[in-house]
């Protein structure tokens, strides 16, 4: 019995460190923490929805992208908007996954980046090209809402930002975001049924208007100067 | 004449605790009552209005210029089917003509069961699974949003609709769970099986 347990124990060692080895090469992409407590959006964005939305939906984006880049580590190596601009370089065995998952990964990560409690109003260059390309900040919300709406199933709905700073009103289905043909999202809101069926049930509409008093324009204005600088990953 | 919304087959709580009240209530006062409106609204004074749901579901399908009326024809006729092959007990095995034809095209109803939880739980976002009739075969598909296997010239005679708002006060992120509880404790098969011999008529 004694000879065996040490027998396990000098085995255990090479095994545990494989285990390691083919963790870090298997999962470059993780979960990152959300910036602030899952109750920080109350009473706009429940506590119950955030705890589900980033620690099972989110999480479950990172976990079935890791998986399936599991034997491809080359592209497990790329920025993950690297990663989505390339999709078609894919093999086909795993192309519709990592558009599923790294697709959910970069839109939930932005999503949480965009929102924070306090809202405010967006300012200085920001403001002056939500005046410029939208006419202001309420007609943006207006167009915002309104495309929202018309998402039918589950989508997103995104403000992009190319390299000169203008802005475009653009949805996409599931989890597409712009980056896929190499854009740059300025923010962008969920509208799959998880994100606010708990709170608002069927009134999209609802959570859509209030969704509004969750955004962090401070965060959206460094996204806004990063964007112009060539410096906004996802 | 008007699409309209036709009666819960049941109470809104005959299927707690797999189907919750509340869920029921939106899902068919709601979610398929918006359907119905929308549908409704956008046929009227177009060539589609007088049509029956399945000629306008065939005839919008993958026009560009119909996608809104597609989807909420879809979604009308999707729902009425969904209602019918639930009830409160139900689940299991079926019997009869539509059991040995699943065995003969699934090799056994536990195969059909596994095509039928795969293809509910991998449809990504919104949308449904389905068993049709497919010529004389029986066959598992999945569709998204409002789509259904008619406009592929096939008959479904059973769905379940795997749109969050079918699942998620029940359920939340737990899909497979509640496909299990629907092919467990939801299914009505005597009524998949009528559906079975009005696709055969
Ligand atoms: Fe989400
Ligand atoms: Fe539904």
């Amino acid at each position: 019995m004694r000879r065996r347990a040490v027998l396990a124990g000098l085995a255990s060692l090479p095994v545990f460190a494989w285990q390691i080895r083919v963790e870090a090469q298997t999962g470059p992409y993780s979960l990152p923490p959300l910036p602030y407590p899952t109750n920080a959006l109350e009473p706009h964005i429940d506590q119950r929805t955030m705890e589900l939305h980033h620690g099972r939906h989110h999480q479950a984006y990172v976990t079935n992208l890791n998986n399936a880049l599991k034997d491809h580590g080359e592209a497990a190596k790329l920025p993950l908007q690297d990663l989505l601009a390339k999709l078609g370089e894919l093999p086909e065995s795993i192309r519709t996954t990592v558009r599923n998952n790294g697709g959910g990964h970069a839109n939930h990560a932005m999503f949480w980046e965009v929102m924070g409690p306090g809202g405010g109003r967006p300012s200085g260059e920001l403001a002056a090209a939500i005046d410029r390309d939208f006419g202001g900040l309420d007609k943006l919300q207006e167009q915002f809402n309104a495309a929202g709406l018309r998402v039918f199933g589950s989508g997103w709905v995104f403000v992009t930002v190319d390299a000169t700073g203008k802005l475009a009103l653009v949805t996409r289905p599931n989890q597409d975001t712009p980056l896929m043909e190499g854009g740059r999202v300025l923010f962008g809101n969920d509208v799959w049924e998880h994100a606010y069926y708990l709170l608002y049930q069927n009134r999209r509409g609802d959570y859509l208007k209030a969704w509004w008093n969750v955004v962090n324009w401070q965060k959206v204005g460094e996204r806004y100067a990063a964007a112009k600088a060539g410096k906004l990953s996802i | 004449m008007a699409f309209t919304l036709p009666d819960l087959p049941y109470p809104h709580d005959a299927l707690v605790p797999y189907m919750g009240k509340e869920t029921l209530e939106l899902h068919h006062g709601k979610h398929h009552q918006a359907y119905v409106t929308n549908l409704n609204n956008l046929i009227a004074g177009t060539d589609l209005e007088g049509k029956s749901l399945e000629e306008i579901c065939r005839l919008s399908f993958n026009d560009p210029a119909k996608v809104s009326i597609f989807n909420n024809a879809g979604q009308h006729w999707n729902h009425i089917l969904f209602w019918k092959v639930m009830k409160r007990g139900g689940g299991g095995k079926p019997g009869g003509e539509l059991l040995k034809r699943i065995e003969h095209d699934f090799g056994s109803f536990e195969a059909f069961t596994e095509q039928f939880k795969t293809a509910a739980v991998t449809q990504f976002g919104s949308g449904w699974a389905w068993l049709s009739l497919d010529g004389d075969r029986l066959k598992v598909t999945k569709t998204p949003n409002g789509e259904n296997p008619l406009v592929h010239g096939m008959r479904p005679i059973l769905g379940i609709d795997v749109w969050e708002h079918a699942y998620y006060l029940d359920y939340r992120n737990r899909r497979p769970d509640y496909v299990a509880a629907f092919l467990n404790h939801l299914v009505n098969w005597e009524a998949v099986e009528q559906e079975l011999h009005n696709a055969l008529a």
